[in-house]
C-alpha cells in the first residue's frame, strides 16, 4: 500500500484571501476573482511539507490535506 | 408498448386518484425487504432527479448503513423551471409516491418520511397532504410534510437534508454525503418522486415486467417534459430507448423548424437538431454518448429564436439561483452571464468569448454543490453548439427581447 496525499478544499469556507497561493504556487494558482485553483493528483513527497504549511497558513481553515490509501 | 405504467388509470385531468381507487386497481405491493433490493438492482432503474444515480444501489447501501434511524425523503422540489414531470405524478398519483416511499421506510428501517415539494406547486403540495391523510395511522405518524423554497438548488440532496433539518436550503460542504449523515445526522434516502412511482411498481409486478417495456436495449419506462417549439408541448410517458424524434413526433411534431435541442434542462447540453434528433432518451445510452437526460427535459430551440441571446438569458438565471455560498459558483458564474450578456447584447467581442472560453473550464468543480458544473457544463454546450452564432452575433439584442 502507498500513501498519496491531495489538497482538499472546503468551498464554503474559503474566503479567496490567497495565503495557499503565495506559498504554494506549484500547486495552488488563483482565479480572476482570487479563488484558489488546486492542480489535480497527489501532491510529490518534496513538495509536502510545503502543502503542509499552506494547510496552517489558511486563516479560515478551509484547506486541508487528505491521505489516501492505493495499492500498488 | 401496450401503454402507459405510472400514468396508467383513470384521466389525469381528473385529480388525485384516491386511496381507495388506487388500491382496487393496482393491489398492495407484495414485494419488500432484500427481495426487493435485489429486484431493483436488476431492473436497472436510475434515479430521474437528475443524477440518474442506480436506485438498486443507492438502497443496498443505505440497507447496510441504517439501524433504525434512517429518514427517507421524498424528493418532488422539481425546481427545474421547463419541468413539469414531477408535478403532474403528485397532484394525479400521489399515492403510488407514497407507496414507493413507505416501501423504503419499511425496507430500509427509517425512523420517518418527509415529503419535500416545492412550495410553488401548490396544487402537489396540497395533493400529497390530502394523499397522505388517506394512508394508515403507522405510515402517517412518522411522516412530514415539508416546503422547498422556490430555488433552483433547493433539490439538491445536502440543501434539501440542511431545509429540514434548519430552515435553509442552502447546499452544504460534502462529506458527509447526506446517504451517511443526512436528515438529524441520520442516514438519509432522497429520492425523486418518480423514481419512487417506479419502486411502488416493481415491488408489485417484479423487475422482469420492468424491463419488459424500453426499446434499443434500454429498460422501463420514464417522464419526460416536452417543452419549445413542438405543436403539444408537456409531459410523456415514453419508453426508454425512445428517440427524441419519436417524442417530438408524440407530441404532435414542431410547431417550426428547430435548430437546435436543450437536453436535461438548464444543467444540460445544448445540441445541434441533426445531432439530437436520433439519439435514444435513456439514461445509460446517453452517458455513452457523453451527454445525460438530466431531469428529462427536452427543449426544442426554434430555428428562428437566436441561441447566443437564449443562453445569456438562461446563465443570468443560473447566476441569480448561485446560493451565493462559494467564490467560484457566486463570482464565476455572475461573470459568465455578465460576458454572454455582453455578447448577446452589443455583438460578439474577442475577449468576451476569450473569457467565456476560459472560465467554462475553470470553474468546474469548484463548489460545494454541482451548481457551477452543472451552469458550465450548459455553458460549454452552448459555446460548441451554437459557435457559428457566437463567432458574429450581431447586437441584436433590441429584436429579440428575453
Amino acid at each position: 500500500m502507498k500513501t498519496e496525499a491531495h489538497m482538499t478544499i472546503d468551498r464554503i469556507k474559503c474566503e479567496g484571501h490567497g495565503l495557499c497561493a503565495e506559498l504554494l504556487p506549484e500547486l495552488i494558482r488563483l482565479d480572476d476573482w482570487g479563488y484558489p485553483i488546486i492542480a489535480h493528483g497527489p501532491i510529490s513527497k518534496p513538495l509536502a511539507p510545503l502543502a503542509q504549511r499552506a494547510v496552517a497558513a489558511c486563516p479560515v481553515l478551509a484547506l486541508a490535506l487528505r491521505r489516501e490509501s492505493r495499492p500498488r | 408498448m401496450s401503454g402507459l405504467r405510472l400514468l396508467a388509470g383513470p384521466d389525469l385531468g381528473a385529480g388525485p386518484e384516491g386511496y381507495a381507487d388506487h388500491v382496487r386497481r393496482l393491489g398492495q405491493p407484495t414485494l419488500a425487504g432484500r427481495a426487493l433490493i435485489e429486484a431493483l438492482v436488476r431492473s436497472g432503474l436510475t434515479g430521474r432527479g437528475g443524477a440518474s444515480f442506480p436506485a438498486g444501489l443507492k438502497w443496498r447501501a443505505l440497507a447496510s448503513a441504517s439501524n433504525g434511524s434512517a429518514v427517507i425523503v421524498v424528493n418532488g422540489a422539481e425546481g427545474e423551471p421547463q419541468s413539469h414531470k414531477d408535478r403532474l405524478l403528485m397532484v394525479s398519483r400521489p399515492h403510488l409516491v407514497l407507496d414507493g416511499a413507505f416501501l423504503a421506510a419499511r425496507t430500509l428501517r427509517a425512523a420517518s418520511v418527509v415529503v419535500y415539494v416545492g412550495e410553488e406547486h401548490r396544487a402537489a403540495y396540497a395533493a400529497m397532504e390530502r394523499a397522505l391523510r388517506e394512508r394508515q395511522q403507522a405510515e402517517r405518524r412518522i411522516t412530514r410534510m415539508a416546503a422547498a423554497p422556490h430555488r433552483y438548488v433547493a433539490g439538491e440532496s445536502s440543501a434539501a437534508v440542511h431545509l429540514i433539518d434548519a430552515g435553509i436550503a442552502t447546499p452544504t460542504t460534502t462529506p458527509p454525503h447526506p446517504r451517511e449523515q443526512g436528515v438529524a445526522a441520520a442516514p438519509t434516502l432522497m429520492q425523486n418522486v418518480e423514481t419512487l412511482a417506479h419502486i411502488a411498481l416493481i415491488a408489485r409486478y417484479g423487475d422482469a415486467w420492468y424491463r419488459s417495456a424500453g426499446r434499443r436495449g434500454a429498460a422501463g419506462t420514464l417522464l419526460v417534459t416536452i417543452a419549445g417549439g413542438v405543436a403539444k408541448p408537456g409531459v410523456l410517458e415514453i419508453e426508454a430507448g425512445t428517440t427524441i424524434a419519436e417524442a417530438v413526433a408524440m407530441c404532435g411534431g414542431l410547431s417550426e423548424p428547430a435548430c437546435a435541442v436543450l437536453l436535461g434542462g438548464y444543467y444540460g447540453n445544448w445540441l445541434p437538431a441533426a445531432k439530437a434528433w436520433d439519439l435514444p432518451l435513456d439514461a445509460e445510452a446517453l452517458r455513452a454518448g457523453g451527454v445525460g437526460l438530466g431531469c428529462g427535459v427536452i427543449g426544442l430551440q426554434p430555428a428562428s429564436r437566436c441561441g447566443v441571446c437564449d443562453t445569456a438569458r438562461i446563465m443570468r438565471y443560473l447566476a441569480e439561483e448561485s446560493s451565493a455560498q462559494c467564490g467560484p459558483c457566486f463570482f464565476g458564474l455572475r461573470a459568465l452571464s455578465d460576458a454572454c450578456n455582453r455578447v448577446a447584447e452589443r455583438g460578439t467581442n474577442r475577449d468576451d468569448m476569450a473569457r467565456l472560453k476560459r472560465w467554462a473550464v475553470e470553474v468546474e468543480g469548484r463548489g460545494a454543490c454541482k451548481h457551477p458544473d452543472g451552469a458550465v457544463m450548459f455553458m460549454r454546450s452552448a459555446l460548441s453548439t451554437f459557435a457559428d452564432e457566437f463567432a458574429s452575433h450581431p447586437a441584436h439584442w433590441r429584436q429579440q427581447p428575453a
